[in-house]
This record gives structure tokens, sequence and C-alpha cells, in this order.
């Protein structure tokens, strides 16, 4: 099987949002990078699937230059090989992200064959579009599941779990295929020493894409009133137990 | 302007999340006609309910084959509705079945698509307020393209009835479905047949964070969910070290809760865990830091051990049980 596995570059945002002056991004000099956990997820699906019926992981990342660091990571984790389309850090809006992974599927495909399974975050953890895999999905005239929490591959179909109210919603297509998943499909793993030490060497191929004009434009970010809002403080320690039980009838949960 | 809304329902009913889309989508609609979509079995008592909401013409998609859900047959439903109809902006709600039909409407159209709004002005390039980072953070930006297709982000929208609207004109259509609109549909439900409640759906929900300490801490967290009938949730770091399976985490790119009373113990709050936990009626924290992040999401707190705190919340409800 060859699978494509999809990843964003996202800041760890900790507990409060602070903007650039200018609006238009969250203030990271403070702050760490990471692929979102569910993509994290994507990765571990990947690599496992690969273990059980063999292939080869590539994954895929548009971002900025910086971004290569993240891609090490799930280099780390099993992946194979890594395709950076590396940005000037501007935003991508969902239209043109979709629009460049697509032309570079197919170029990739042309080259190496066709990617039996493409995963996906459902959404990304910081814009929470939703929609890049399905267009991409579109694009290729593949199927699309999305919100996964179990996947399993048989005979050239894929079996696809949704949880919803009062259980799983199954889907079954036939690859080659998209889906987009959610944290708790699978426990991702640790990479090993060794294995971050592989993955220095494994390649990642670098290009830069023009970025076209947002159709979806951002015109400037804000944090929202009502963070910063204090609770109502019950008491210190176990003696609070009887205001905390007081709350729960008023709630009618007691 | 016309504006066409795609309502969910399920026995007969419209969906909450769908009339606060209606709401909304009548507000950008400023007095033009509003037109809503209903597809399946069910739509047409459903779809009595939207006079009241200002709904002047609902369209049913019917045809047995949209039983099981199918997200390009809906898709092609809303197309046809499109063609025919011209509505300036096509509105649903931000679940994952409106983001879903909306990303292929957006995809087939080749228009952008703004998720989760929690505003839209009239005008061309359509101006909304998007949430970003489950809620942590507001994106003002510009639609370009007609119909402006949007969700509208659930619980940030109150559903308001209009006055003295009547029973909208109800009209049946057959969508022209194709083969690979029902590729990807519902084959299969399996119910979960578990001991407990499960934690989409739970009332209340004790959740457990770093400060549990251990898997055995858990004990003392289910102990209390047992009495108030509760699920049992964690934050990631809890999954990450194997105290909790990961089908217990709550999180925004995870499952995300919406009980009348969220239990945080021992978590600090990461936006990652409170955009899973912000469609909480009430939310109780149990920390020994005052100053943690939890805090200025949280209705209620109880600062302290949280080991010392929890037995004592359960004795006292056992306690004010006895007879």
């Amino acid at each position: 099987m060859r699978i494509l596995v999809c990843v964003k570059r996202v800041p760890l945002t900790g507990g409060r949002m602070v903007l650039t002056e200018d609006e238009q991004a969250l203030e990271t000099r403070h702050l760490g990078f990471t692929i979102s956990p569910h993509e994290e997820c994507g990765v571990e699906e990947a690599v496992s699937l690969v273990e059980q019926h063999g292939g080869e992981v590539t994954v895929l990342t548009l971002g900025p230059a910086e971004a290569e660091e993240q891609v090490r990571d799930t280099l780390a984790i099993g992946a194979d090989r890594g395709v950076l389309l590396a940005t000037d850090g501007a935003e991508w809006d969902p239209q043109a992200t979709a629009a460049t992974i697509v032309a570079t599927i197919e170029a990739e495909q042309a080259a190496g064959g066709t990617y039996d399974l493409i995963i996906f975050g459902n959404e990304s953890a910081d814009a929470g579009n939703y929609q890049v895999g399905i267009r991409v999905a579109h694009a290729l005239g593949r199927p699309v599941v999305t919100g996964l929490k179990g996947l399993s591959i048989e005979d050239g179909q894929a079996r696809c779990e949704q949880e919803v109210a009062g259980g799983r919603d199954v889907y079954l297509v036939p690859l080659p295929a998209v889906v987009t998943v959610l944290e708790g499909i699978n426990l991702p793993r640790y990479p090993s020493v060794p294995a971050k030490l592989r993955a220095r060497q494994k390649p990642v191929e670098t290009s830069t894409p023009e970025r076209p004009e947002p159709r979806l434009e951002k015109v400037r970010l804000v944090v929202p009133a009502g963070q910063g809002r204090q609770a109502q403080i019950l008491g210190s320690g176990p003696e609070a137990a009887p205001a905390v039980v007081e709350v729960m009838r008023e709630l009618g949960v007691a | 302007m016309a504006v066409l809304v795609l309502i969910e329902h399920g026995d007969g009913q419209v969906d909450e999340l769908s009339l606060q889309a209606l709401t909304l989508a009548r507000k950008l609609a400023a007095g033009g006609p509003l037109v809503a979509l209903l597809v399946g079995p069910g739509g047409r008592e459903a779809a009595g309910q939207l006079g009241a909401h200002g709904v002047a013409t609902a369209h049913l998609a019917e045809d047995e084959r949209l039983a099981a859900y199918a997200p390009g047959a809906w898709a092609t439903a809303v197309l046809d509705l499109v063609a025919r109809l011209e509505p300036a902006a096509v509105v649903a709600a931000g679940t994952d079945r409106g983001n879903e039909v909306l990303s292929h409407v957006a995809a087939r159209l080749d228009l952008p698509f703004a998720a989760n709004c929690t505003q839209a002005g009239a005008g061309s390039p359509t101006p909304v307020t998007r949430v970003r980072w489950g809620g942590s953070l507001l994106e003002e930006a510009r639609v370009h393209g007609t119909p402006a297709l949007l969700s509208v982000a659930p619980h940030t929208v109150p559903a308001a009835a209009t006055n003295g609207a009547g029973a909208p004109t109800i009209e049946a259509f057959a969508p022209r479905l194709s083969e690979a609109d029902l590729l990807v549909r519902v084959a299969e439900h399996v119910s979960t047949v578990t001991a407990g409640v499960s934690l989409a759906e739970a009332k209340v929900v004790v959740s457990g964070g770093r400060g549990v300490g251990s898997a055995d801490g858990f004990g003392m967290l289910e102990e209390l969910a047992s009495l108030l009938d509760a699920a049992v949730g964690c934050s990631r770091v809890v999954t990450s070290a194997g105290w909790r399976p990961h089908t217990d985490q709550v999180g925004q790119t995870g499952t995300k809760v919406s009980p009348d009373l969220y239990i945080a113990c021992g978590i600090s709050g990461a936006t990652q865990h409170i955009a899973g936990c912000k469609g909480a009626k009430n939310i109780l924290a149990i920390n020994t830091d005052a100053e943690a992040p939890i805090l200025a999401n949280a209705d209620y707190a109880v600062i302290g051990d949280l080991t010392e705190i929890v037995p004592a919340i359960t004795a006292e409800l056992r306690k004010a049980r006895s007879p």
C-alpha cells in the first residue's frame, strides 16, 4: 500500500491566545510547534497499516520552511519520506491549499504510482476549515469519509467507522480513497532515539509553490471576549464538598 | 436576497443547531425569501415547524436511497436547488454533517466555504466572523463568490422564532442522484452496548488530567461518576501516559462533549482541551493551582488536592442521599 498523510504545523498554544500587532496571526515567538494530535493519529494509522499490509508512507505538508521539523518528527515514528511545500509563512486558504496538494499528488502519482489511501486530520487545529480533505478527494475523483474513529483495510476496501449518537456508523468504500481522522482512532507511538536518528537520513523533497489570491480572505483575528472569565470559588479542600453538592442540586444533576 | 438553509432533522423534529443556523440565515436574508432544504424521511413533519422561524418554502428531497446518510447525495440535493433558485447564500449548521455537505458543495462549485461562522453580513464579498482553534479565537473574513457558502458555529447564535408566520409552502423534489453520489453512505449502524453512558451524550462528565497522578487515581473519579450516572473522560496527557484508553480523551480534535456539568479534576486547561469541553453548560474545576487556565474557563472552582476533594464530594453525595 502507498499511503499519503497530510499534516500541518501549528503552534502549541498553551492557555491564552496572544496576537501579533497586525492581528494576522498568533504571536508565536515564545511558543513551540507541533502537528495536531489527530494528525499524529493519522500518521500512526498509516504506519501501522503499512506494518500490516506492506508498502510506504509519505508525509506531505504545506507550511513555512521550518515545517521540515514536523515532517522529520513523523519520519521518526515510521513514515518513509516527506514532501514539503514551502511557503513564505503567509496563510493559504483551503481552496488554494487543496489545489496545490492535488497538483503535488498528481505529479507524485505520475512518477511513483497511485496512493491507495490519503489521510488528513478532520480539520486543521488552527484554522478549522473542515474541507481540504474533501476538496482533494473531489479533484482526484475519489470517495472520502470524514471524522473516523476506526479504520481497517481488507480486500481493497476500507471499513470506516464514525462515532455518532448511540454507537457507530460504518462506511465501506473501495480504495483508492481519502479519509479524515479524529483523535482517539489510535494511540500514537513515541519515537525511539535510534528512530529519530534514522529520520535525519530520510528524504524530504522541498518545492515552493506560488500562493494564489485567497477567496476565503482573512481580514483580521480577534481574541473573543469572555476569555479571562473568573470562576466562582466554592472553597478550598474537602470542606468545599457540601457547596459542590449544593451546586449539583441547583443544576439538577445530583 | 434568497437564502437557502440545509435543515437537519430526526424523528420528525428539526435539530436545535439547524434552528440556530436558520436564525443567522434570516438576518442574512434581510427580508428576502428564506428557503429550507430537508433531506430524507421525516422531512415533511419537520418542515411544518419551520414557518415559525421565517421559512417561506421548504423543499423536501425525497428518494428512497436517501434513507441512509450519504454526503455526496445531500450535496447533489443542495446543488439542484442552487441551480434552480440561485440563492445569494447557502447556510448549514456547523455540525459534522453540515460542514461535510457544504464542503462537497464548495468543491463541486469551486467556491470558498466559511465553516463555523458566528456572524454574517450582506454584500459581496460576504463579510463573516468565524471561529478558529475550536472557538478560542475569532477570524473576520470575506467570502468571495456567489452563492456564499457558510455554516453556523454551534451554540453561538441563539435560535429565535419570528412573529405570526404561517406554515411554509412544501415542495417535494427528487434530486438527480448519480451512482457516485451514493458510493459513500452509511452502510451499517453499530449500537454501542456499554455498561456506562457515552462521553458524547453524558449529562455529567467527570474528567481527569495530570493531577490525578496515576491510572489507579481514576478509581475515585469512577466512583463519583457512578453516583452521578456520569461518563469518565480525561485529557491528552492521561492517554499518553497510558492511564486511560484513548477513547476517553476529550479535546478539540477528538471527542467534544456538551454535558450539563463537566468536572475537570487536575486538568490545567490547554486550549485543545478547553475547545473539547467548552460546549458544557457548566464547568467545575478542581485544581491545586488557582491560576491554572482552566479557572478562566470554568463557572465554579474548588482549590486544593483532588485526592481529598473528590472523595469528600462522593461522601457528601452519599450522605445527602441516605435516608
